[in-house]
């Protein structure tokens, strides 16, 4: 079972975080401040598996974005660093070449997308194109470009 | 303008974002979202009811501020809300909202439970789906009673559309984990199980999720999913890369559906029927050849999916431990990947072979690749693979490589990170003791421990060293001696001078004899280190210096010019001062005699676990690196003990650790002055038990010129089966000390001191029973022809002589009135005496 997963710049902020576990805001927040130091003091060509307390941390870091992720010590980390490639894939797909700022705008869409695809700390779907198909088809219940222009700024 | 890609971005939640990143500084941020809330709080408040996309704008601007970071303590009622929505945007911004900010305000929960109910019910699949999320994320209790029985239903019926069979698993795999007790499989569990074998690859990934979980928990119900497991992974196996279509990840078929297989059937025993055992066991050997094949794809991706199977295989096997052939295999495979260009599969093959390590099946293979982890821990450049080096040469390491090992490790320790010092420190001492042949090697390996890593020397380490020393008198020597010139470094640790001054109080006389380490040499020093150490180390040596008073009267004067100097006796530490001042009491004012049975060697330990262990797996917590045998290292206790000089039941003693002491310790423990020359310096664990009361006994023989005739020390033996009562009399013919008499009601001790012709015996009653006396009188009396020659004085040193009250059973008592009698002639045993109660 997936713990957590994380998404910070190289600056340390916080761009995405998913609890798969419930936890007080202060429990959050230390360990939010843990994983920070621990992954962005690592060296480059290290391997991507930590230790910590008794989670193993899995990390990648793709573009300006770590990719943090906590599994419970008995799961498979090799797989584990493909769960975090194929959510990089599934918002690729979505966002068309993602970069950090779409997160940034659109951070209520990457949680959505998370959410077709893992729940309650588990898979759910590993077809890339039953994701897409998903997500796309709440997309259609929703407005034209049009329609967003008119909307307000405010 | 931000970039937006499709269709519902809300326009004033990107231009907020913007505004938020163009902030300068913390303090301007600060203030845009202030004005921000404010906004948003005026327009909850407002008059006219909000319409359906502002609500959800301004929902989402809160749950970007509260990500930022801030607090938010409104707007939960307008996500609850949202959720009744019709659209579906409004109802997914909603449920977002209350999934990350949970609230337990029970008002809310009833609406956002009465939401859930109506969209479950809806039979919109999308709604279903946001529903069955929102309980997945949150899985409250509150939720747990409303909906637990109601999912299963979802679950297994027919016309549930298969996305949301993955949802409803997996939801009520949550569910299950938070309150098992809420959710009854009974009725559903033959249906669940049968999910493996649906045909839609989702749900099967969804559903052995929630069949692994309830299998762990209830093997038997779900056992008959391991020939459903097996028949799924062979076919998967077995599979083109086509075949799957979009299930394939680069080439490798269902990857995580793979591994989650061969996880499932991890919680059971190996198949005991025939035809499903073959064929897992050609599942497994197919895997392993595939990872011999040539990649069908350059991508990492590709190798990482087949190797995640391969690991996972090789788990399984591992935990089967039952086929020889592959477990061979398996710790071959691993073998190659140690020298991997890729550094994560190195770091996996150490786990995995430390895991390989404690099956005996495979222990010797992984033995044969000891060199390859030794050069690992020496040239990796990743520090987290240099502990898992050490943490497999910690799990490969037996009798026959135990020296390589321990030398590797400390060598290894000169150089390691920080944090991992205690428990490389905690690992060695237990290798070193576990596998120790000769007891100077583990002496000289615990010293070098101290001297190359002393900060992280816990009390526990240097305590089992000298507990060792004192119980194995052919180390001694050596030890003292080794001491002696590891203190002679420049600078040492405290932990060392610690060790040192205990172990030359305690043995110092056996290296006395050489010029180069007469007792004024070692005591100046242990004196050299005295201002460098902290408060208990230096009470520590001042047990020493006392120690050495008695061992070397020739070093009195010194050291006791030594302890009446005003830093010691006017000491602000409380602790230091009362040494101070009662051994310089002690040493002028105690004749020679008295001053060796209070300072008399240490006697041997009693056996009890080492406690090292026990930190260690307190360290590692859970589902921690395999540890060596506990009960191997009780077998080899015996070794660590003294040789012959006890033979104590180990059961025994552990019932004797409890908190009622023996009732013989106790016994003749007991005296009515506080014990003088109290037990070393900090109280840990192993000594207190020990010393609970009683100061040191027994004198030194080797010392002791007044001739006396004690030689062995008081007994600690716990309460044996009531002895006969010649046999406890007949040992008083070469002991002065131990249980006279003894029956169910009463156990007499007695301890005496002989000199010249005088002679002092200490008689103590223990009440077995859990009553009072009434009344206890003693008489002695002397029998005829030894009554010329003996003359009693009969002192009872006790509050009253006639009713004496007695605590309850197995603590200790009041009553030892002392005899002493003077006699003429040498004295006869036996001499009788008669106690009436």
């Amino acid at each position: 079972m997936m713990r957590f997963l994380l998404l910070f710049s190289r600056q340390g902020k916080l761009r995405l975080q998913k609890w798969f576990t419930p936890m007080t805001e202060r429990e959050k927040k230390k360990i939010t401040r843990d994983m920070t130091t621990m992954v962005l003091s690592r060296q480059p060509r290290s391997c991507n598996f930590l230790h910590w307390k008794d989670l193993k941390i899995i990390y990648k870091r793709y573009a300006s974005l770590y990719f943090c992720l906590a599994i419970e010590n008995q799961e498979n980390e090799l797989i584990a660093l493909e769960v975090i490639h194929r959510y990089v894939e599934l918002l690729d797909k979505y966002f068309g070449n993602v970069c950090e700022l779409d997160i940034i705008f659109n951070f209520e869409k990457a949680y959505f997308i998370l959410d077709e695809f893992l729940m309650g700390g588990e898979i759910q779907e590993t077809s890339k194109q039953m994701v897409n198909r998903s997500i796309e088809a709440s997309d259609m219940l929703q407005e034209t470009m049009e329609e967003y222009m008119s909307k307000p700024a405010f | 303008m931000p970039a937006v890609s499709k269709g519902d971005g809300m326009r004033g939640l990107a231009v907020f974002i913007s505004d938020i990143r163009n902030c300068k500084s913390k303090e301007a941020e600060i203030k845009r979202i202030n004005k921000e809330l404010a906004n948003i709080r005026s327009k909850f408040k407002g008059d006219k009811a909000l319409d359906g996309y502002s609500k959800k704008k301004y929902v989402c601007k809160l749950l970007f501020i509260f990500l930022l970071g801030h607090d938010i303590d409104f707007g939960h009622m307008e996500a609850v809300n949202l959720l009744s929505s019709n659209k579906y945007t409004e109802k997914q911004i909603g449920y977002l909202f209350i999934s990350v900010l949970v609230n337990s305000n029970s008002e809310l929960i009833r609406l956002i439970n009465n939401a859930i109910k109506n969209d479950l019910s809806s039979r919109n699949p999308t709604f279903m789906c946001l529903a069955l999320h929102c309980i997945a994320n949150v899985g409250s209790r509150e939720m747990a009673e409303a909906f637990a029985s109601e999912i299963p239903r979802i679950l297994v019926a027919g016309d549930t559309m298969d996305s949301v069979k993955q949802s409803a698993a997996l939801c009520l795999l949550r569910l299950y984990k938070t309150s098992p007790d809420l959710v009854l499989m009974g009725e559903w569990t033959s249906r669940v199980v049968h999910l493996l074998n649906d045909q839609h690859m989702g749900v099967v990934t969804a559903a052995i999720s929630l069949i692994t979980c309830l299998s762990q928990k209830n093997p038997d119900e779900f056992k008959t999913c391991v020939s459903l497991a097996v028949s799924r992974l062979s076919r998967i196996v077995s599979s083109a890369s086509t075949d799957l279509q979009d299930y394939t990840y680069y080439f490798v078929p269902a990857p995580w559906l793979s591994c989650k297989l061969l996880r499932l059937l991890q919680c059971y025993p190996p198949p005991e029927d025939g035809a499903v055992k073959g064929r897992l066991v050609e599942c497994l050997e197919t895997i392993l050849n595939k990872a011999q094949e040539p990649p069908k794809s350059k991508k990492v991706q590709h190798s990482n999916a087949k190797n995640a199977i391969l690991f996972e295989a090789i788990s399984l096997i591992i935990h089967y431990d039952s086929e020889p052939n592959l477990l061979v295999r398996a710790c071959n495979q691993l073998g190659q990947f140690l020298q991997h260009r890729e550094t994560n599969l190195r770091y996996l093959a150490l786990e995995s072979m430390c895991t390989l390590a404690s099956s005996e099946f495979s222990h010797e293979a992984v033995k044969t690749h000891i060199e390859t982890v030794i050069n690992a821990l020496k040239t990796e450049r990743d520090v987290s693979v240099r502990q898992r080096a050490a943490d497999l040469l910690y799990a490969m390491c037996d009798r026959s490589n135990a020296k390589q090992i321990v030398a590797e490790m400390l060598s290894y320790l000169e150089t390691a990170d920080y944090s991992i010092r205690e428990e490389m420190v905690l690992k060695v001492a237990i290798l070193a003791e576990k596998y120790a042949v000769d007891y100077s090697w583990y002496v000289d390996t615990i010293l070098n421990l101290i001297r190359i890593a002393g900060d992280y020397v816990s009390e526990e380490v240097w305590y089992r060293v000298i507990q060792i020393v004192i119980n194995r008198d052919d180390v001694q020597g050596y030890a003292a001696k080794t001491v002696f010139e590891a203190l002679q470094a420049p600078a040492c640790h405290e932990n060392m001078v610690k060790v040192g001054g205990y172990i030359l109080g305690e043995f110092g006389n056996l290296i006395a004899g050489d010029p180069r380490s007469s007792p004024l040499v070692q005591f100046n020093l242990l004196h050299s280190k005295f201002h460098l150490c902290s408060v208990p180390t230096r009470a520590l040596l001042l047990s020493a210096y006392i120690k050495f008073i008695n061992l070397f009267p020739e070093t009195k004067a010194t050291i006791q010019e030594v302890l009446r100097c005003d830093s010691q006796i006017r000491n602000s530490d409380v602790e230091l001062q009362q040494r101070a001042v009662e051994y310089l009491k002690l040493s002028s004012i105690a004749s020679t005699d008295v001053l060796a049975t209070v300072l008399e060697e240490m006697p041997p330990f009693p056996e009890r676990e080492s406690s090292i262990l026990a930190k260690l797996k307190k360290k590692k917590g859970p589902g921690a690196v395999s540890v060596p045998d506990l009960e191997d290292s009780k077998r080899e206790g015996g070794e660590l003990n003294g040789g012959g000089e006890r033979g104590p039941d180990t059961t025994a003693m552990a019932s004797s650790n409890a908190s009622t002491p023996s009732p013989s310790a106790d016994l003749l423990g007991i005296r009515s002055a506080a014990p003088v020359g109290a037990a070393p310096a900090s109280a840990g664990s192993l000594l207190v038990d020990v010393f609970s009361e009683a100061g040191p006994a027994a004198p030194s023989a080797a010392v002791n010129d007044d001739g006396f005739l004690s030689s062995a020390p008081p007994s600690e033996d716990p309460a044996p089966p009531l002895p006969e009562a010649d046999d406890l009399l007949n040992k008083f013919v070469c002991k002065n000390n131990g249980v006279l008499f003894e029956n169910q009601l009463l156990q007499i001790g007695i301890k005496s001191e002989y000199r010249q012709n005088l002679g002092r015996m200490y008689l103590f009653y223990g009440n077995k029973t859990s009553v009072q006396f009434a009344s206890f009188t003693t008489t002695t009396s002397c029998p005829g022809e030894l009554q010329s020659h003996i003359l009693f004085v009969h002192h009872v040193v006790s509050l009253c002589s006639q009713t004496i009250h007695f605590r309850q059973l197995g603590t200790s008592l009041q009553l030892c009135p002392l005899i002493v009698p003077r006699c003429q002639p040498p004295l006869q045993p036996p001499l009788p005496c008669v106690f009436s109660p």
